[in-house]
């Protein structure tokens, strides 16, 4: 993983954490994918996403269900 | 009377709902119970001559000029000290009076030194205009014994103390122990041999005093008075404005003569403040004017090059020129721009505009980032507003308070003076920060708790204090109910009742044993009025916007927030963090605190600002730093902010910087982070523009010009000629216009304007139809996002943990007399009191590395090395070293890591795991940056030379 994915792993990471103490389903892994839009700007989703479909590498559980619901909301180009 | 002093009623004002109406010489005087005949006779034009007597102090009664008659009473009493009852009449100007003033002031003067008596001295020296009230024209004898031969002491940088003017009226003792709090001044002796001692007699500077200047003000004479009052005389017009320094925000009164400045003294009627100021505020504002100013527009092509003075128009165009090129070739979001906290609203609003409006994207932060983002994602998220909810003023009516992760008397020192007097009154502090702060102990305060939480689990200890509050019944489950999301509560209740967040639980984590976390938690939730004040020691942690939350709960559940006396207060570290998120400087907020994202919202900005502007979030801080490593993000323009000091990871940065093609850096001085820039713009200090700061209270306050930008423009007409260099003008002819544009555009600022500002002082937000004079209280009756939101925090230990490698914890911190990066205090001589950076380490652990106080110590973590001399103090816990950040030689940031808070990606410059060692010499990074620094200051001199020549 180079320092960029890995950088945003761990951030990634980090916002599942607080979000994985929610009670529904929903609000973790929709919290976790909610937060990585409203604050992440988008070469960092994009690189994200990246590292997703190169097999998302030390990413939490929840984490990597938050990014592969952004995956699937993404508009093909 | 001076006409440029404020008026001074004598003793202070009272807030009875009683009124008393009594006659003073044959008028009618209707006043609060409790006042003086004194205060009551000055309020309504009526003279009283005064000594001892000043309204920021409670009567004395010592000095005797200040004698009425009074119908049916014997004697002539001091009005100063007698209230004013119903039906009084009092007589202040009688031959029997006349008399007795005369004989009491012709004896001070005899013992008054001839040229002061003379020649009125300073002409701030009040002596003589109360000799010329009484009628004394003449002093028939010298008295036999006089203090004329008394030493001056001279000792502290700024004022001076000459004993053979003092008359020992105590005004300067009482302000110090009253108002300020440090109790360094008494009066030793009896009648003619009394005279003013400072702490155990010593010289002001080497004496427990932190040059406030309270005692200054506060003396009648000129026995305290400042240096420059000696040296340029007395000032003749005055100008009111604000500090730029700290959160507290105090209103300053720039005392001029002619053009310059002669000091700066605090304005009784500024609601931050009341009168009272620190050291930095009150003296050290000679920076503005230091040598090391720079004042000319300069570019290079690369950071090895010399200089190049050139026009505003060439700087500009260069900047201009660079950063449609660079997004030419990498991309519009190549480019972004930092705000600074210690820019005005003004300021900050016009360089978000200009990266969202010109630049075309949203890659705008500002400073505010590395220290409050969690509270505005934190408090956002639970109550509806990411500010503060009181006043200072608040403060009075509160029982207990809890102060976490703040340092008041140091960093924010007015409002740690007004909280020490208040701990004086009887209210009680929990304080909950790692190191022992003043406030745990000093003379006449101490603490009711301590918890020396280890660093990093302050969740752990919120979490802990929760569970006490509900398992123990102590929940205000009605306000709850009332105010609050009730299934939400319900979940958090269930989560923080669970045994694994009581304090026995987390005894093992915070290191806080359990009974004290038991006692604390009693204390604030059974008292009536329980108000939390925190700082950068809650937010700076990979859990800081988790803390915020956990304080927005504690607050939630024992009904703390909605009323005068309790609340949420964040304390800001700079004087404009407030006002710079307010403005829209986050890569993801228009002003206001609302989502790029938001097509309403958007809407509004692209019609007032006639431009497309782009939905997407931007790069935060620290994102444009790791863009710059991957090559995406190449320029940059920073106003007012020194980056490559104050943000963590300094190599991290500086490396950053270095791989960035355009670095635009506007500031006072060529700082660190303008070592690394192409183009340099000068900056102005505050004194020499206007604007606003608004302050930790939500208070917006106005700054004003004193003096013409020494670099010919001010900061915000700097901004507006390089949008207008890079196609987009904004046209401005005051900055009251562009406070104009922000009250259009932003509803919790509808009301406010310039004039209004003018007309109330100073005006608190939300100001606007439902509130037209602004709010000091929020969220009374409901909260600002309608029920107040519980949220689970779960206490996630940081990833930065010590180890058999790094055994100790560094956090760090401010000191009273020295600012953030310092750029502005260490170029005063404020120096005097705080040289450099120490690194303070326990007993146990010094000797455990053979390090002795003094001695010169290598701090190592896994970012880098510096070299500090150490402080040997129980002050820090074992396993704990602290230092703080004042100086870039220092280095403090070269060891602090890029972890940062989950939500915001606020550094964690609080928990640093760290190894200490004794050391023979500057660490390599330190002998690199002096090789560089000594490169760079020298490529600017080279500039300067050159166009001498
Ligand atoms: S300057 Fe302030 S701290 Fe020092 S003696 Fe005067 S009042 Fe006290
Ligand atoms: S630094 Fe803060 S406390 Fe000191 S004078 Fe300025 S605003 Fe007031
Ligand atoms: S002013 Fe009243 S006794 Fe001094």
């Amino acid at each position: 993983m180079n320092d960029k994915h890995h950088r945003l792993v761990s951030m990634a990471n980090q916002i599942s954490q607080f979000f994985e103490s929610r009670p529904t389903e929903e609000e973790r892994v929709g919290g976790v994918a909610d937060h990585i839009i409203r604050f992440w700007d988008p070469r960092m989703r994009k690189a994200i996403l990246e590292h997703l479909a190169a097999g998302g590498d030390g990413l939490r559980d929840n984490a990597r269900r938050a990014i592969e619901r952004l995956a699937a909301a993404q508009q093909p180009a | 009377m001076n006409p440029n002093k404020e008026a001074d009623f004598g003793t202070p004002q009272r807030h009875s709902t009683r009124l008393v109406t009594l006659s003073i010489d044959g008028h009618s005087v209707t006043v609060p119970a409790g006042t003086s005949v004194m205060h009551a006779a000055l309020a309504s034009g009526i003279d009283i001559p005064k000594l001892c007597a000043t309204d920021t102090l409670e009567a004395f009664g010592s000095c005797r000029v200040c004698l009425v008659e009074i119908e049916n009473r014997k004697g002539y009493p001091a009005s100063c000290t007698t209230p004013a009852e119903e039906g009084m009449k009092v007589h202040t100007q009688t031959a029997k009076l006349g008399d007795l003033r005369r004989g009491v002031m012709e004896l001070y003067m005899s013992d008054h030194p001839a040229d002061c008596r003379d020649h009125a001295g300073s002409g701030t020296c009040e002596m003589h205009g109360v000799a010329h009230d009484v009628g004394l024209t003449e002093v028939r004898y010298e008295s036999g014994r006089t203090h004329l031969a008394a030493k001056v002491d001279a000792s502290n940088p700024y004022f001076q103390f000459d004993p053979a003017k003092c008359i020992v009226c105590s005004r300067c003792v009482r302000a110090c122990d009253d108002i300020q709090g440090t109790f360094a001044l008494t009066v030793e002796g009896r009648a003619f041999d009394s005279r003013i001692v400072v702490s155990a007699d010593e010289p002001f500077l080497d004496s427990e005093c932190v040059s406030c200047g309270a005692c200054v003000q506060a003396c009648p004479t000129d026995a305290l008075v400042e240096k420059s009052v000696v040296e340029m005389g007395a000032p003749d017009r005055v100008i009111s404005t604000t500090c730029a320094y700290c959160g507290v925000g105090c209103g300053f009164r720039a005392e001029m003569k002619g053009d310059e400045l002669v000091r700066m003294v605090p304005e009784k009627a500024a609601k931050a403040n009341h009168g009272h100021s620190c050291v930095k505020g009150r003296f050290a504002w000679t920076y503005a004017t230091h040598q090391d100013r720079m004042t000319k527009p300069m570019i290079r092509e690369r950071i090895t090059d010399p200089w190049r003075v050139v026009s505003w128009d060439e700087a500009l165009q260069r900047a201009a020129t660079e950063f449609r090129r660079i997004q030419d070739k990498y991309g519009r979001g190549a480019i972004g721009g930092i705000t600074s906290s210690r820019c005005s609203n003004e300021e900050t609003y016009l360089v978000q505009k200009m990266v969202r409006a010109a630049f075309g994207n949203n890659n705008v932060d500002t400073c505010a980032r590395v220290c409050h983002s969690p509270t505005g994602y934190g408090l956002k998220t639970t109550i509806g507003e990411s500010a503060g909810t009181q006043d200072f003023d608040s403060i009075d009516r509160a029982d207990v308070i809890i102060v976490m992760g703040a340092n008041p008397t140091d960093a924010h020192p007015v409002f740690g003076s007004r909280l020490k007097q208040r701990v004086r009154e009887g209210m009680k502090v929990i304080v909950i920060d790692p190191r022992a702060i003043d406030l745990v102990r000093v003379p006449n305060v101490e603490a009711a708790y301590h918890l020396a939480t280890k660093p990093g689990t302050n969740v752990a200890i919120l979490n802990a204090l929760a569970h006490v509050v509900v398992t123990e019944g102590l929940a205000k489950e009605a306000y709850v109910r009332e105010r609050c999301e009730w299934p939400a509560y319900e979940a958090w209740r269930t989560f923080i009742s669970d045994p694994a967040q009581s304090p026995e639980a987390m005894e093992a984590v915070t290191g806080v044993p359990a009974a004290q976390v038991r006692g604390a938690a009693r204390l604030y939730a059974q008292a009536g009025n329980a108000a939390i004040y925190y700082g950068l020691g809650v937010t700076e942690h990979s859990q800081g916007s988790t803390a915020v939350m956990g304080i927005a709960n504690l607050a939630m559940v024992t009904g703390n927030v909605g009323r005068i006396g309790v609340g949420i207060n964040p304390l800001r570290g700079q004087n404009n963090v407030q006002g710079s998120c307010d403005m829209g400087s986050f890569p993801h907020e228009l002003p206001g605190y609302r989502h790029i994202g938001d097509d309403v919202v958007r809407k509004q900005f692209e019609d007032d600002w006639k431009v497309t502007l782009d939905p997407e979030p931007g790069l935060r801080i620290p994102n444009m730093f790791d863009a710059a490593h991957d090559g995406s993000f190449r320029a940059l323009y920073c106003q007012g902010e020194d980056i490559a000091q104050s943000d963590p990871n300094t190599a991290h940065v500086t490396a950053a910087l270095r791989a960035m093609e355009c670095v635009v850096v506007q500031d006072i001085f060529l700082n660190e982070t303008a070592k690394y820039a192409h183009v340099f713009l000068p900056g102005t200090s505050f004194l020499e523009k206007d604007g606003t700061f608004t302050n930790s209270e939500r208070r917006v306050s106005r700054i004003r010009k004193v003096m013409e930008p020494l670099c010919g423009m001010a900061d915000w007409e700097v901004t507006c000629a390089l949008s207008k260099a890079l196609g987009y003008p904004m046209d401005y002819a005051h900055p009251s216009e562009i406070m104009d544009e922000i009250a259009r555009l932003t509803p919790t600022f509808t009301g406010v304007s310039y004039k209004l500002i003018d007309e109330l002082g100073s005006i608190q937000w939300p100001c606007n139809e439902a509130a037209p004079e602004g709010t000091p209280t929020m969220h009374i009756g409901e909260f600002v996002r309608g029920k107040g939101q519980f949220i689970v925090t779960e206490y996630v230990p940081t990833d930065e943990k010590v180890t058999r490698r790094y055994p100790l914890l560094m956090t760090t911190g401010r000191i009273l007399s020295q600012y953030n990066v310092g750029a502005q205090t260490r170029r005063t001589a404020n120096v005097a009191w705080y040289a450099e950076d120490l690194l303070e380490i326990h007993p146990h652990d010094a000797e455990d590395r053979g390090i002795r106080d003094g001695d010169a110590v290598g701090v190592a973590s896994r970012a880098g090395e510096t070299v500090l001399r150490a402080r040997v103090t129980e002050r820090v816990q074992p396993g704990v070293v602290y230092t703080t950040f004042h100086f870039p030689e220092a280095g403090s940031n070269v060891l602090t890591t890029e972890n940062s808070d989950w939500a915001t990606n606020c550094p964690e410059y609080k928990v640093t795991a760290v190894q200490v060692s004794r050391a023979a010499q500057p660490s390599d990074w330190q002998k690199q940056f002096q090789r560089f620094s000594d490169e760079q200051v020298g490529l600017a001199e080279q500039a300067t030379e050159a166009l001498a020549r």
